[in-house]
């Protein structure tokens, strides 16, 4: 193990400053032995350890990667590493859907006086990657082209039929526009032929007379509202002279559907908008379709629809002159499958009658959960290996995303830091995909936008359900956008947190 | 003007022997995309359908090294320090195989931008020059496609080298330019100028499934007056996300970025790069001083529309559309934003 035998791996060690960073020193002074294998890097605290360093690490060909910080409540900032724990648990727990052995992160706690321990922390995370040897390379992967075809079982059952309730929604947009304290009101319209909507920005009352309601309302309102305040804003200042008072802006209008709404919910949790600068249309939502998987029925990607029509859960599309008839079991949205929030809970104006789905019904997990599940490490490699090939990094996966609202000054694009490269190798492709998948944890509403927006048909959503998965396990159920009163768990920290262990590497 | 016939079973064997001495690019499906890869001999036969990219990485890849460097000290004066610089420019034979008529035509609109002119861009011509395209006629116009509004069709042979065309029991090889003729010429393949009539009818059957034609003839003039008509151009893009999937997508986008990655006194040395670019992002145009000409996604779109159909009409010999009308940013847009709408309004209202 010592660098003499020349058998060292790569192991890369963030330490605070404060504590194990002392602690390494201590055990120095004392002239400890210790493997060689560690390189380190100080950092100011735990908490400045974003997950992405590790996960950088182990990309880049790093054979392990051990983070150590102060103990728990016993941070030189008070509270730095217990923003940590919570992300470098999400992180170990992530690792295996990326096919990376979570054995090869650890963190820990060692304070600067704790020489005798760091020598044992050292020791024993070396040994472990030493028995684990050296980490699979992405580049080693055999790729996986293919995708799961499997459809899961509807969780309430979905309906095309329309919504009886649409006249009364365009009546109270109508009245809203009519009123003037509207900026504009996002809803959907018929896109160029009538498989496909198109998102509908409504300014003038007579403009609602296109909004549709229906299974093709595919697209997220949320993710442009954003924008849209600051557009409200800026038209609120054209002709204001230096001095004068600032005017109020125009409300956004945004029609939802319940996964719309989570959108805003999450936006409203982390006070990135402001209640008062939106008015929310609602509606019960009754599933929405996969254009793809119309096709696919028709049996032709050519197809050329002239007519749709839905009667429960029948839709009957006439494509080509022929009749085809299929059902919402075949053709729903993943997400609409396993949608238990078909109704905004947050709302100015709601149409109609809410659609429940009931409390206890229990969706079946996603089948590109099961699949990505039924892998081994390598072939989960192996799988995002292949799929990132394809990958041209048009970034709609990060631009159809509501959770996304840093859009001009995405990471993604900078220099500085150079989180990635213009080059395309599958690795720089797939780091943005686990940027974009750690910044959305605890934050994602699995709206499934990023998903149905890849042009390649890249399941990148699946990345963001693995958080999703981890979150909902350690805050006990946690569901982001649910409520707009409650914390999002990456934003806060308990100081016993229930579902996280202290990690003894050690006696490990 | 040479004609062969390929008999359906034949094609895989015959793909065999092009990869002896080419490099050739296919569609293949992955998942629900349809993706130019390289083939090689045991893959199965290319699906006969539009690629979900266009394959105008074979000629402009999304990623390549222009020039790679490389820093040493010099041992003995260890402030003394040698740069080397590696520019290579080379091309393997390749045979693009299985793109549509509208691909090849995008290659033609990419010409101008790397070929026309005074300078040429040495790494594209290489690889065009060494590029044999066999494109494969449409025999199923989608509801997107609008090639023969902008002068192409499902079996125009512009920017090919070899059409061809599926008949009864297999396909019909026409060689179209000297290269195309010499490579059937030498193929071994039978003659089949007695299927060329009903390669020619089914092509005629193809083109009247493409969405009616509009006349698109005043597109640069109103274009030009509607330069101004930013409400116009606010109301077009509303629902724009500014992502890049309709320029990535596009065979006559032709834009990029350059950068400088790498470290020049590692051992891998530093690379400069050039890698697709896109209009509709905001840093396309950020200026170093922070100022940004095009702010907004209007002003963004407004460049796109008008660079396809007004500005490339102007800077091309032959006004031709920087647009094949392969209809992929209408299909693949995550709105499905459609381009012709804009274009058509322009010239209408």
């Amino acid at each position: 193990m010592s660098v003499l035998t020349g058998k060292e791996l790569r192991i890369v060690g963030f330490l605070c400053n404060w504590c194990s960073y002392g602690g390494a020193d201590t055990a120095g002074v004392a002239r400890a032995t210790q493997p060689t294998d560690l390189r380190i890097i100080r950092v100011p605290c735990s908490g400045r350890v974003n997950p992405l360093f590790p996960l950088k690490a182990l990309l880049s060909g790093a054979d392990g990667v051990l983070v150590s910080g102060c103990h728990p409540r016993d941070c030189h900032y008070s509270a730095g590493n217990f923003y940590a724990r919570r992300r470098l648990e999400l992180l170990k727990e992530f690792l295996p859907i990326i096919g990376i052995n979570p054995d090869r992160f650890e963190y820990t706690w060692v304070s600067a006086s704790e020489g005798q321990r760091w020598q044992q922390v050292v020791t024993a995370f070396t040994d472990r990657i030493h028995k684990l040897g050296p980490a699979p390379r992405f580049k080693d992967a055999e790729p996986i082209y293919d995708l799961p075809g499997a459809l899961t079982s509807l969780v309430r059952p979905l309906d095309c039929g329309g919504n009886p309730a649409l006249d009364e929604l365009k009546q109270q947009i109508r009245d809203a526009l009519a009123d003037g304290h509207l900026h504009c009101v996002v809803g959907w319209q018929q896109g160029y032929d009538p498989i496909h909507a198109t998102p509908l920005h409504m300014r003038k009352p007579e403009d609602v007379d296109r909004l549709i309601w229906g299974p093709f309302n595919i697209h997220s309102t949320a993710n442009m509202i954003t924008q849209l305040i600051k557009e409200a804003q800026d038209a609120a200042m054209v002709g204001v002279k230096r001095g004068d008072p600032i005017p109020p802006a125009k409300k956004v209008g945004v029609v939802v559907k319940g996964c719309d709404s989570k959108g805003l919910v999450e936006l409203l949790q982390e006070k990135l908008i402001d209640r008062n600068a939106v008015e929310i249309f609602a509606m019960g939502c009754n599933g929405t379709v996969s254009t793809d998987r119309i096709l696919a029925k028709i049996g032709n990607t050519a197809a050329r629809v002239s007519a749709v029509s839905g009667k429960g859960d029948t839709l009957t599309v006439t494509a080509d002159g022929t009749e085809y008839t299929m059902s919402m079991n075949d053709i729903a949205q993943d997400k609409c499958r396993a949608c238990k929030m078909p109704s905004a809970k947050v709302y100015d104006h709601f149409a109609g009658e809410p659609v429940t789905v009931a409390e206890d019904a229990v969706p079946e997990p996603a089948a590109i959960m099961a699949y990505l599940d039924s892998l081994t490490l390598d072939q989960r490699m192996g799988f995002w290996k292949g799929q990132m090939e394809r990958c041209i990094r048009c970034h709609a996966c990060r631009n159809a995303c509501p959770m996304c609202v840093c859009r001009e000054v995405c990471v993604a694009d900078s220099r500085e830091p150079h989180w990635v490269t213009q080059d395309d190798t599958v690795t720089n492709k797939f780091f943005f995909q686990l940027i974009h998948a750690l910044h959305l944890a605890g934050r994602c509403t699995g709206c499934g936008e990023c998903n149905r927006a890849c042009p390649v048909g890249i399941p990148v959503g699946a990345l963001k359900m693995q958080t999703g998965r981890i979150v909902q396990r350690l805050f006990d159920g946690y569901q982001p956008g649910t409520d707009a009163d409650a914390i999002p768990p990456f934003l806060g920290y308990e100081v016993e947190e229930k579902n996280i262990p202290e990690h003894h590497i050690e006696r490990a | 003007m040479t004609i062969c016939f390929l008999a359906t079973e034949g094609l895989v064997p015959w793909l065999a022997k092009l990869a002896q001495n080419y490099r050739v690019f296919a569609p293949r499906r992955e998942g629900k995309a349809i993706i130019f890869r390289p083939w090689k001999e045991g893959d199965k036969a290319p699906v006969p359908l539009k690629a979900t990219v266009a394959p105008k990485g074979v000629m402009f890849p999304a990623c390549e090294t222009l020039v790679s460097y490389k820093t040493t000290k010099d041992p003995q004066q260890l402030d003394k320090v040698s740069l080397t610089l590696k520019a290579p420019v080379k091309a393997e034979p390749t045979v693009l195989f299985g793109c549509r008529s509208c691909d090849a035509r995008g290659f033609v609109a990419l010409d101008k931008a790397y070929l026309g002119g005074k300078f040429k861009d040495p790494y594209y011509e290489a690889r065009r020059n060494a590029t044999l395209i066999i494109t494969h006629t449409c025999d199923n116009p989608t509801p997107t496609c609008f090639c023969t509004w902008v002068n192409g069709g499902p079996a125009s042979p512009e920017g090919s080298d070899v059409l061809m065309t599926a008949v009864q029991g297999g396909y019909v090889l026409e060689g179209i330019s000297q290269k195309g003729n010499d490579l059937l010429a030498g193929s071994g393949l039978p003659d089949g100028s007695d299927k060329l009539n009903e390669a020619r009818a089914l092509r005629t059957e193809a083109a009247k499934r493409v969405t009616p034609r509009k006349d698109l003839s005043k597109a640069a003039e109103r274009l030009k007056a509607r330069f101004t008509d930013m409400d116009f151009w606010i109301a077009q893009t509303a629902k724009c996300l500014s992502c890049g999937a309709c320029t990535f997508m596009c065979p006559t986008c032709q834009c990029f970025n350059i950068t400088d990655e790498g470290d020049p006194a590692s051992e891998q040395g530093g690379q400069r790069l050039r890698s697709w670019d896109y209009c509709m992002s905001p840093m396309f145009t950020r200026e170093a001083s922070g100022h940004n000409p095009r702010m907004v996604k209007a002003a963004r779109m407004r460049n796109r529309v008008s660079h396809k159909y007004w500005y490339s009409t102007e800077y091309s010999p032959d006004g031709r559309f920087s647009c094949t009308g392969c209809g992929r940013c209408i299909a693949q847009c995550p709105v499905s934003l459609d381009i012709r709408e804009i274009v058509v309004k322009a010239i209408e209202e």
